[in-house]
């Protein structure tokens, strides 16, 4: 079977890329573009370890196949930081110790950022809810709460 | 496997009917979890998102016609169709987390016929239709009438869902839909149920329709429970026949996440409080 020639933007960039039709966007990233930072927990849409925003709209990578990506605009983790500017979310998580193994961080990064693009003040109750599909298996989840709380409150205060 | 995306809809209904094993593709969130478990093995998947029209919410008789490519969020983000059938937004909102309701469309739980899927009921409640695209045109079928059983639908070969649309919404009238899970996010309905209601200016109810969810092979419409409350004020009393009509039409299964008691008693109390919820919000208040 002839693979897929698809054309895409990813953090800004156009990119090409060939993939079969079974695979998904998270094999496409990791596997033929390289972009080893969206990681993959379960693969069934549980863990949110593969969050990626498509179109603006949060959304799993594992549960998309790379096929439907053509002409889309795609933002991952890597897409986060500007040059050697981290994010302010990924600031605080560093600062706060958000993160222990580090495997759900690039998710729940790209799912908190998409939170405060729609929502800058947001109660801790929207905080959890909005991240139920984020899983950590470490941190008990509580640092990552108040270190988004605490962004929001410090991008609010900047703006 | 063969991926296609076609951008008319008479194309999905030839790539469909013309090859066995095709399966149509919407948000992929019950298609994509099939798919990597090998519990399906498509010969061709069909992507229905980019069919013109299959992204819109717009008004259509009255009522809304929501494309089969609109996902959960984008339901909970239009103001008309959450002010007239807050209900099925809620129903559907339930549907996983933030990922997946990126993704997640009406018609893909509905196709997917689990008995527990969450946006049912309250489709079945709203008194909901779908449109269905097929290779002898276009053709009508209530939301209820869709899933055969577990698995199964009563679409044939070629056939897919364009769009559900939901009716005109009178004066006074609401919905809602609740569902048990033993967690607080994240986990399949042990009951869901969903109701619609029309009041008078005295609070009497002058129609119902009370549907549940996950307590049989399939969605139910529980006309006995709608009786139960029609021409009636949502007191004590008539709640009270609401949750015994609904505990009675409940045929659960018994398992670890529920004995047949403990559901059908849930699907009572899903029901009266889905009623006060209704209620309220027909008035015009918050709920
Ligand atoms: C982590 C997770 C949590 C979940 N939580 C819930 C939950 O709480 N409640 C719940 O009800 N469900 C839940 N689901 C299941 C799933 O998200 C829903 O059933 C969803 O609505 C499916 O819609 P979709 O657009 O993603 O469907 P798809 O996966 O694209 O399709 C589902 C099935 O329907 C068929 N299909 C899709 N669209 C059409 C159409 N227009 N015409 C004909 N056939 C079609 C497909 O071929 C496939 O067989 C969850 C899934 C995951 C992964
Ligand atoms: S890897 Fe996609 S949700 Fe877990
Ligand atoms: S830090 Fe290890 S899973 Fe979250």
């Amino acid at each position: 079977m002839s693979q897929l020639h698809v054309t895409t933007k990813i953090n800004g960039d156009e990119t090409e890329f060939l993939c079969e039709a079974e695979d998904t966007l998270l094999d496409v990233l990791r596997d033929r573009l390289g972009l080893t930072g969206t990681k993959e927990g379960c693969g069934t849409g549980d863990c949110g370890a593969c969050s990626v925003a498509v179109d603006g709209r949060l959304v799993c990578s594992c549960l998309m196949l790379g096929a439907e990506a053509e002409g889309r605009d795609i933002a991952t983790i890597e897409g986060m930081a500007t040059g050697d500017q981290l994010h302010p979310l990924q600031q605080k998580f560093i600062e706060m110790a958000a993160l222990q193994c580090g495997i759900c961080t690039p998710g729940i990064l790209v799912a908190a950022q998409s939170l405060l693009e729609r929502n800058p003040d947001p109660s801790e109750e929207e905080v959890r809810y909005w991240l139920a599909g984020n899983l950590c298996r470490c941190t008990g989840y509580d640092k990552i709460i108040r270190a988004v709380m605490e962004t929001a409150a410090d991008m609010r205060r900047a703006s | 496997m063969r991926y296609e995306a076609p951008r008319r809809l008479e194309d999905a209904v030839s790539l469909l009917a013309g090859q066995d094993g095709a399966h149509v593709l919407a948000g992929g969130t019950d298609l994509l979890v099939k798919l990597r478990s090998e519990m399906i093995e498509p010969e061709m998947i069909v992507d229905i998102k980019r069919i013109e029209g299959m992204r819109e919410i717009a008004a259509e008789d009255g009522g809304w016609r929501i494309g089969a490519a609109v996902s959960g969020a984008e339901m909970g983000e239009h103001a008309g169709l959450v002010a007239d059938w807050p209900g099925v937004v809620e129903a559907a909102g339930l549907i996983g987390s933030t990922q997946i309701q990126g993704r997640a469309t009406l018609a893909g739980n509905l196709c997917n016929a689990s008995p527990a899927a969450d946006s049912v009921p309250a489709m079945v409640a709203a008194g909901a239709r779908v449109r269905i695209a097929g290779p002898n045109g276009m053709r009508d079928m209530d939301v209820i009438d869709v899933p055969q059983g577990p698995g199964k639908t009563a679409l044939e070969r070629g056939e897919f869902i364009a769009f559900v649309w939901l009716p005109a919404r009178g004066e006074h009238s609401s919905d809602a839909y609740l569902r048990f899970i033993p967690r607080t996010e994240m986990d399949i309905a042990v009951v869901g149920c969903g109701i619609s209601l029309s009041l008078d200016d005295g609070d009497r109810v002058t129609a119902a329709r009370v549907s549940l969810g996950a307590v049989g092979p399939k969605v139910m419409l529980v006309e006995e429970a709608a009786e139960a409350i029609t021409r009636r004020v949502l007191d004590e009393a008539a709640l009270s026949d609401l949750a015994a009509a609904c505990s009675a039409a409940a045929t659960p299964i018994d398992d670890k996440r529920g004995t047949i008691d403990f559901r059908k008693h849930v699907a009572g109390v899903l029901a009266r409080r889905a009623a006060v919820i209704a209620a309220k919000r027909a008035k015009g208040e918050t709920a």
